[in-house]
């Protein structure tokens, strides 16, 4: 994982199998209901790709990347939030 | 096994963090990926994104080499994990994995302790080979 250019845009995470984001406000609002979320054991778990920070580098990160390893993916509320 | 780290604060944040505080709790700081996710799309998809909040919950998945989630546990905000808990399942899963599904671990089972080999056998016979008092 190389280290990458860094502009001002604001990059984020996406996860695959994401329909592109629907420029109807109205239309947008329905179309989440209509999609599941949420992960349930025994099942595979959604792909992702993101901007990280891994030892020195801003990287990008992708779940996939790791197939045959095990990985564990740990979420919390955010940095420098005490716990 | 490798361990990402997800929250909805930025790489640049990440860096931060890690330089400032975590660094002196952690020799040589934070060894795996912290990742950004601070559109929630990552959250939302493992259904850990708190929408009132704009935050993610405590949430760990412990997933195989084949991306098959096989354990996973959500926290509210302010109650921290226990990494060994975490530590001991993921043995747990191995051990598992690699009698391909021939042996299944009791509850509070360590490594080195006897495993159970489901079958026939097996039936009301559990006694026998596993009870509470082995756990550690």
């Amino acid at each position: 994982m190389a280290d990458q250019p860094q502009g001002c845009a604001r990059v984020t995470s996406s996860v695959s199998g994401t329909p592109e984001p629907v420029q109807n406000i109205e239309q947008a609002s329905i179309e989440k209901k209509e999609v599941s979320m949420g992960v349930k054991v025994g099942q595979k778990a959604p792909d992702f790709t993101a901007p990280a920070y891994y030892k020195g580098a801003f990287t990008t990160v992708k779940l996939s990347d790791f197939l045959g390893k095990w990985v564990l993916v740990c979420f919390y509320p955010g940095d420098f939030t005490f716990v | 096994m490798e361990v990402i780290s997800v929250s909805v604060d930025s790489h640049f944040v990440h860096k931060m963090w890690n330089d400032h505080e975590l660094v002196k709790m952690v020799d040589g700081g934070i060894p795996f990926h912290m990742a950004a996710d601070q559109a929630g799309n990552v959250g939302r998809a493992f259904g850990v994104w708190d929408e009132s909040q704009g935050i993610e919950l405590r949430g760990r998945f412990i997933i195989d080499p084949d991306g098959v989630v096989q354990g996973m546990e959500v926290l509210t905000p302010p109650v921290g994990r226990k990494m060994a808990e975490t530590i001991r399942q993921v043995k747990a899963f191995q051990t598992v994995r690699a009698s391909k599904g021939a042996e299944a671990t009791p509850a509070g089972w360590e490594p080195g302790q006897p495993t159970l080999k489901p079958g026939p056998h097996l039936v009301g016979k559990v006694w026998e080979v596993w009870n509470p008092k082995m756990e550690k």
